[in-house]
């Protein structure tokens, strides 16, 4: 009889042989599903660069659109309203935010915090659609008409869970020492959290603020039925105004050709605009 | 007297945080609250159940609206694109955490951000203009040629061929919700405990053993409540699902017709309701889909909490 491991060798050897191919396996399976998951995003990227690009000129930023069938023109107006719209529900947003952030993170003993963190996480994954429908109940209905103001609302009521969980986020990474110290001598918590606390997450909270805002820029869904748009440029927020997300829905559903291009320019405003915007979140984070 | 003072200043402080912070749980009420308020003549007029349930939408000739073609479209859709988007979701944050020399897992983190930026409206673009005449030409137009001659009696379930429809809407929203998977996946994998691995390697493991027995158990708990979230986001998700979805009114019965969700009759048909009834039936939408999501995002919540304790345990 042969000792056991001279038998048992081979077998060894066709084991480990079998799990080496199931790792390359898996390798290249997972590999494949990486490369499947990106796949839809540079086909969009790549058409909307092939289609857009040609539309993208200084009139595009310039001029207002034109009526259909007319070619030439461009979506000022929808650009402008984008910032106008989402720069509005910004400041709508930030003191509710920036407060229950501050309070989750500053106060994490406060009775209404696990509430509170629950009912921001939930608010957050709300489809963006019921925030333009709560808008128009308590705005639109009201007010008698669409409004850009209505759709700033619509806007700040999405970014306000966004804000809190981005602030509360930020402030739990100030280290414990900078608030001991304050506090060692002799400040109260209020000025601690004031003078110190949100001095020292300045850029962390700006990274926040822009996200936010990145956000609401490519929503049409919530403005369908509050900010409404608008063919020519208007800066009064008591009027329908138009956004670029909306301009471009209305044109993709459109049956002319000119407009088809117009809108995959719009969409590669639109993203751009959010794009620099991340990426200022980003180099703000460092910087700031 | 000072000391009174401070003490003062912090309570002010602390009492107007918390009045504006209560802001969120307002903004939670009222929505509950004024999407009830809103879709009431709809709701009193046929019932909760008997809205939910019944499948006929008829603003014009009968005036009766039931929303069970839009749930069911709802649940196919998304349950469809989760189904669809899970496993390129699960092997992107497998490869970013484990596989992937870092400048490379730094690179699909940066896609991964811009996938989730990008415009619903831009998808849905890219969604009328390449995939849905793709569909048509590629998928559809062949498969009715090949039934009308060997299988007439397939032909309904073809649809119109026009490329529109539940399957195109299928697979832009699974693509479109893979990041948030994908993100989700990878930070519970990288939060994984380093001496996990180590033992698991140390014991002669290859990478895929290692994934298999030692992270992924670990991590199981961020990933479902990664595709809790997706889940999530795919309710609720409007702009590209209408552009693409044909929105009918009628019960979806096949992957290649048209249908509608809940986000997207409501985006459809509001500004074109012009009776009371008819606009007061997609507010009752709206208030049935605040509780659907609802109930979706608390246990994604849920999940997510118990996985952040369950890590904490294990370290």
């Amino acid at each position: 009889m042969l000792p056991a491991g001279q038998v048992r060798r081979p077998e060894k050897e066709l084991a480990l042989r079998a799990r080496y191919r199931k790792e390359r396996f898996m390798m290249i399976l997972v590999g494949l599903g990486t490369g499947l998951a990106f796949l839809v995003l540079f086909l969009v990227i790549a058409y909307a660069l092939a289609q857009g690009a040609g539309a993208l000129n200084l009139d595009f930023f310039l001029k207002d659109m034109r009526p259909p069938g007319e070619t030439g023109g461009g979506l000022r107006q929808a650009i402008v309203g984008t910032l106008i719209v989402d720069g509005l529900g910004l400041l709508i947003a930030l003191p509710f935010g920036l407060a229950a952030g501050i309070l989750l993170a500053e106060y994490p003993d406060h009775p209404v915090n696990p509430f509170l963190r629950l009912l921001s996480d939930t608010l957050n994954g709300m489809p963006a659609i019921l925030f333009g429908l709560l808008a128009f109940v308590l705005l639109v209905k009201p007010m008698g008409g669409f409004s850009g103001l209505s759709g700033s609302f619509a806007l700040g009521f999405l970014m306000i869970p966004i804000l809190a969980r981005s602030t509360e986020g930020v402030l739990s990474l100030v280290p414990k020492e900078i608030r001991e110290a304050g506090l060692a001598l002799g400040l109260p918590r209020w000025r601690v959290i004031l003078s110190l606390v949100l001095p020292t997450a300045r850029a962390g909270l700006i990274t926040g603020v822009l996200l936010a805002f990145a956000r609401a820029a490519g929503e049409a869904a919530p403005l369908l039925f509050t900010a409404f748009g608008s063919p020519l440029l208007e800066l009064n927020p008591l009027k329908p105004m138009d956004t670029l997300p909306l301009r471009l829905f209305a044109f993709a559903i459109s049956p002319y050709d000119d407009w088809h291009r117009q809108a995959w320019a719009a969409g590669l405003v639109l993203f751009g605009l959010i794009t620099l915007t991340s990426l200022l979140a980003r180099w703000a984070s460092r910087r700031i | 007297m000072k000391r009174l003072y401070t003490h003062f200043g912090d309570r002010a402080f602390a009492g107007t945080l918390l009045l504006l912070a209560l802001g969120v749980a307002v903004l939670a009420v009222l929505m509950a609250f004024e999407l009830y308020q809103g879709g009431s003549l709809a709701l009193s007029r046929f019932g909760l159940w008997g809205f939910a349930l019944g499948s006929q939408w008829d603003p014009v000739i009968q005036k009766s609206f039931g929303a069970w073609p839009y749930i069911l479209g709802t649940v196919l859709v998304s349950l469809s694109a989760l189904l669809l988007s899970f496993f390129p979701a699960l092997a992107t944050a497998i490869f970013a955490a484990e596989y992937a020399p870092r400048w490379l897992a730094q690179i699909i983190n940066f896609l991964l951000d811009l996938m989730a930026a990008v415009p619903s409206v831009v998808y849905g673009l890219w969604g009328i203009f390449v995939l849905a005449p793709w569909i048509r030409d590629q998928v559809q137009l062949p498969l009715y040629l090949w039934a009308a001659e060997k299988a007439p009696w397939l032909l309904p379930l073809l649809g119109n061929p026009t490329g529109y429809g539940l399957m195109t809407a299928i697979l832009i929203l699974a693509s479109m919700i893979i990041p948030f998977t994908a993100a989700l996946a990878r930070d519970a994998i990288a939060l994984v405990p380093r001496e996990h691995r180590e033992a698991a390697y140390a014991l002669g493991a290859t990478r895929w053993e290692v994934m298999r027995m030692a992270i992924l158990p670990l991590a199981r708990g961020g990933i479902i409540a990664g595709a809790f979230l997706a889940l999530a986001r795919a309710i609720g998700e409007t702009m590209a699902v209408t552009m693409v979805i044909g929105n009918s009114h009628k019960l979806p019965y096949t992957l290649f017709g048209g249908a509608a969700t809940m986000p997207s009759v409501i985006a459809n048909e509001f500004t074109e309701a012009v009776e009371d009834l008819h606009l007061s039936a997609l507010i009752a939408v709206g208030f049935l889909l605040f509780w659907v999501s609802m109930a979706v995002n608390f246990i994604a919540a849920y999940l997510l909490r118990r996985q952040e304790r369950l890590v904490k345990g294990v370290m």
